[in-house]
């Protein structure tokens, strides 16, 4: 039995602005199936991490249970990680954000763990405006336990033991949307290309950005039938649009065709570029991104893409104006100033 | 870029790349292999199939499999080829009964006779290709034994007469018939004499000489190296003066020095015109001569030789340095200031070896260049007169003995074919298999985990043993346990990665596990464009890409063979086994091996 990375890198690999290259960012080898699409989002955040200069102190993964679940194993290994109670990870998320709102929050989870068993907790955070980056690694399929249909599995689709799925599919991207989240978008595993841009636009929304990406299981859902194969996603795929996430301080140079060419300009100065597929639709307008979701849906097309954003996002401190500085580090006489304190309060409140 | 054939066997072969650095292409990874499983017989076989002196060679060899080794790229700071060389001398020295392996005569005569000028490495591995296959084979040799430049220029502390004798005597009980102390002093006589072909393989024997001031006189106590080596090896020179300047920076004067040093020399000095970085020798042999208390004086070039009461005093020297013009060529340019003198009590001349063919008559219909060197066939090793032969450095002047068996392989096939009257130009293709390693789930029949040690370094004997006996041995070996730890450096680059395009479902799962950024897809472009396309750059141009045809996603996988570790991830991480690694075992055709049906 000899499954061991070995330690060497390319010799050339580059460096990012904090001097560190992308195997700074690796976790450990991968448990997972070969083949897993799991394997292919982990890669896509280690390069969105890489990318964005991250400091992996400043950064938290969270997880529930279950095959994505596992993932933060994975990748960044030099980051703070909590893997948390079946479905439990935004709780867990939400009193992290508050104690210490100067990390990254990046909450990895599946399509069980959120659309069945964390439904709960799930809309519940997005209402909340959590400033957090979620990721479902959506395989319509329960994995872990052999592959059974989740609820993300759309109605009609045949698992690999040839049942056909009766019910209707949750649908969580316009789930999110409908729910008020700031940023939501759609990809495939198998498309980095489109990821890792989304990826890095979405750990730079300062609120909540959803992320829900076809994630093939190959041992239990990649069949004839399944209409979350490999083979099924790629010819049913429709982007909204090609994204770029260009961090600020940084001149665009990139010239695009009259009137397909949308630039985002986020709250710090940071630009998503858009080179549009779809005319009728505003990525800055809900009700648009809703309803290019669901013709999509109507044409049995997965839109992926950024599907929409708001640039003016404000999060859950905002909305409860919490203390600019994290609670984690004020001292307990900062915390618990007394009773006098106390009294003074009660007193204003009379 | 076109899809890569892989039906080509010279693509696998190339990305071995010690196999394809070898002159004699030596399956270098499964004899590594075997020695790490303690088969040192069956990989001293392999060796002795494809270079027939393993023993000398795993002291001696200029091993350029060595710089070519991949571990030497994988982390592009202080990591080291493996120990090539002392491993195969590691298959040498603990080999069982190999004798019963070899081919057993007595073999049926074919009729045929051959000679064969000179008994180095290049005749002696004629003599062993062909003998098998009956032909009468007839080795002459002005000294008294077999061996050639093996025995008479490499001092017997690098190479003990016992593993000399050994390998020749393999080749000699084959049944050839040895004319030693025989110098061929006329071609045209040896032609006389009905062979059917005459393989010349008669060394670069003169060695070069210093005409500068003083030579005549003090000739008494100035030697030319290659002579004076072969007079030591011998034993008609058995001492020199205490002071001792060698000139010349290649092998041969790193050997004239170590043995001055055995032969009463106490301050040996070698002196040379080149920058020290630029010498000829291999560093390991320039490490060794310094160990031995050596100075190693760089950037003076010699001008004359002083004599004091009609006898040798020392010589003097210009001090240079290296000028180098915009094309990179150099230029030994004087820095000024006095000459620089250096006592000394014998001098001895290593600054090159040339050939000499005094008794190749030029009415033979043998055709000589503008340089008086005889025209030979890069392919055939056949001259101008199809019956004459030439290998070895006879061929091209100066080589190494890895080369000389290589040149001996490629004229025994060509020597058969013209005996059996077929085209020379047609040769035998090489012995190429491919095959699965997989086992079952994480699980290969080769050892896929990569090792981080650190390249290990053969024991020495100590000095003071080794410098007072001319005989003794310098270096130890390694011991078993050594030989298997650096044998398990090896990165098993003859375990191919190979690709099946129609498998590939596109998961990306390869290029993420990949440790060392290898695999990427993308979009097909000129090769220029595509080796910039990649995960990593491919700067390393000497190292192929391999790229598949095109995936339903309109891209193909691209594989930069440069730094692959050939660790299975790829192939254990691919759901559909598109991946699968492969052992790739490639052998060059020997006369002896070859199919060809005998009339």
């Amino acid at each position: 039995m000899t499954y061991i990375r070995p330690k060497f890198r390319h010799p050339e690999l580059p460096k990012n602005e904090l001097g560190y290259s992308v195997d700074y960012y690796e976790g450990a080898l991968s448990t997972l199936c070969a083949g897993c699409g799991h394997d292919s989002i982990s890669a896509g955040i280690i390069q969105a991490a890489y990318e964005m200069n991250i400091e992996p102190h400043k950064l938290a993964k969270l997880s529930g249970i279950g095959c994505s679940s596992k993932t933060p194993a994975y990748f960044l290994s030099n980051s703070h990680g909590f893997n948390s109670v079946h479905g439990r990870m935004p709780s867990v998320a939400t009193g992290a954000n508050l104690a210490n709102r100067d990390l990254i929050y990046f909450g990895v989870s599946g399509d069980g763990d959120t659309a069945s068993i964390g439904m709960g907790q799930f809309v519940h955070a997005i209402r909340r405006g959590l400033n957090m980056t979620y990721i479902v690694m959506n395989n319509g399929c329960y994995g872990l336990t052999k592959g059974q249909d989740s609820a993300t599995a759309d109605q009609g689709s045949k698992n690999k033991t040839g049942h056909v799925n009766l019910f209707e599919s949750i649908d969580l991207a316009s789930l999110a949307i409908e729910l008020g989240a700031t940023f939501v978008a759609q990809s495939f595993s198998g498309d980095k290309s489109q990821m890792v841009p989304l990826i890095k636009a979405a750990m730079n929304h300062p609120g909540f950005a959803f992320i829900n990406v076809i994630s093939p299981c190959v041992t239990f859902n990649n069949n004839m039938g399944s209409t979350k194969s490999y083979d099924y996603v790629r010819q049913h795929v429709e982007a909204t649009a090609t994204v770029d996430f260009v961090p600020k301080m940084k001149e665009i140079s990139v010239e695009y065709g009259k009137g397909t060419h949308k630039q985002v300009v986020m709250h710090d100065g940071s630009v998503i570029q858009l080179h549009k597929l779809s005319e009728d639709w505003d990525p800055l307008n809900r009700q648009s991104a809703m309803n290019a979701v669901l013709n999509a849906k109507a044409k049995n097309e997965i839109l992926t893409g950024l599907l929409y954003v708001n640039p003016d996002a404000h999060d859950l401190h905002h909305m409860i104006q919490t203390s600019d500085r994290p609670l984690n580090i004020m001292t307990k006489e900062e915390l618990c100033p007394g009773s006098e304190i106390l009294k003074e309060i009660n007193e204003g409140l009379r | 870029m076109e899809p890569t054939d892989i039906s080509n066997p010279e693509y696998f072969h190339k990305v071995v790349d010690c196999q394809h650095a070898c002159p004699a292409h030596t399956p270098v990874p499964e004899y590594i292999r075997l020695i790490a499983e303690e088969k040192y017989t069956e990989a001293y076989m392999i060796n002795w199939d494809s270079n027939v002196f393993p023993g000398v060679l795993g002291r001696t060899c200029d091993r350029p499999c060595e710089p070519a080794c991949r571990r030497g790229r994988i982390d592009g700071k202080d990591e080291e080829p493996v120990a090539i060389c002392r491993l195969k001398r590691v298959a040498a020295d603990n080999k069982g009964d190999v004798k019963k392996l070899m081919p057993q005569g007595p073999f049926k005569a074919n009729g045929k006779k051959i000679a064969l000028i000179g008994a180095g490495p290049a005749s002696l591995t004629v003599a062993r290709d062909l003998a098998p296959l009956g032909y009468e084979i007839h080795l002459y040799d002005e000294q008294k034994l077999g061996g050639g430049f093996m025995r008479s220029q490499i001092p017997s502390f690098r190479l003990p007469e016992t593993v000399l004798n050994e390998e020749v005597n393999y080749i000699l009980d084959l049944g050839i018939h040895t004319h030693f102390n025989q110098y061929v002093k006329s071609l045209k006589e040896t032609l006389g004499k009905n062979y059917d072909a005459v393989f010349v393989g008669s060394g670069a024997p003169k060695g070069r000489d210093l005409n500068i001031p003083g030579r005549q006189e003090a000739a008494a106590n100035i030697h030319i190296g290659i002579n004076w080596l072969a007079n030591v090896a011998f034993e008609h020179t058995a001492k020199i003066g205490k002071k001792v300047i060698v000139l010349g920076g290649g092998n041969t004067a790193m050997d004239c020095c170590r043995t001055s040093r055995r032969l009463g020399g106490e301050e040996v000095k070698v002196i040379v015109r080149s920058p020290f970085a630029e010498m000829k020798a291999s560093p390991w042999e320039k490490e060794d001569a310094m160990h031995e208390d050596i100075p190693i004086i760089d950037n003076h070039v010699p001008k004359s030789f002083v004599l004091e009461n009609g006898r040798l005093k020392g010589m003097t020297f210009e001090k240079v340095e290296a000028v180098y013009d915009k094309d990179g060529k150099r230029k030994l340019v004087p820095i000024g200031g006095e000459d620089v003198f250096f006592e000394a009590d014998d001098v001895l001349i290593a600054v090159g070896q040339e050939n000499s063919f005094p008794w190749i008559e030029r009415d033979l219909g043998i055709e000589f260049d503008q340089w008086d060197m005889p025209k030979v066939d890069e392919v055939t090793f056949v001259s101008s007169n199809p019956k004459v032969f030439f290998g070895g450095d006879a061929a091209w002047g100066p080589k190494n003995v890895i080369t000389a068996v290589a040149h001996g392989h490629q004229a025994a096939i060509s020597i058969d074919l013209m005996c059996r009257g077929e085209s020379l130009n047609v040769r035998p293709s090489p012995f190429v298999n491919l095959v699965s390693q997989k086992m079952g789930i994480h699980e290969w029949a080769y050892d896929s985990a990569v090792v981080n040690d650190k390249r290990y370094v053969v024991p020495q004997a100590e000095k003071k043993l080794t410098l007072s006996d001319r005989k003794k041995e310098v270096e130890l070996g390694f011991s078993g346990i050594t030989g298997f730890k650096e044998a398990e450096r090896c990165l098993n680059c003859d375990i191919q990665t190979v690709f099946t395009t129609d498998k590939c479902i596109e998961c990306d799962a390869c290029m993420d596990v990949c440790p060392t950024a290898c695999i990427s897809f993308t979009e097909n472009a000129d090769e220029s464009d595509l080796r910039n396309m990649l995960k990593v750059p491919a700067t390393n141009k000497t190292q192929d890409l391999y790229v598949s045809s095109v995936l339903p996603t309109k891209r193909v996988m691209v594989k930069d063979e440069n730094v692959c570790l050939h660790c299975g991830l790829c192939a254990e991480r691919c759901p559909t086994s598109a991946w699968d690694m492969q052992k790739f075992f490639y052998n060059v055709t020997k006369a002896h091996t070859g199919c060809s049906s005998h009339k």
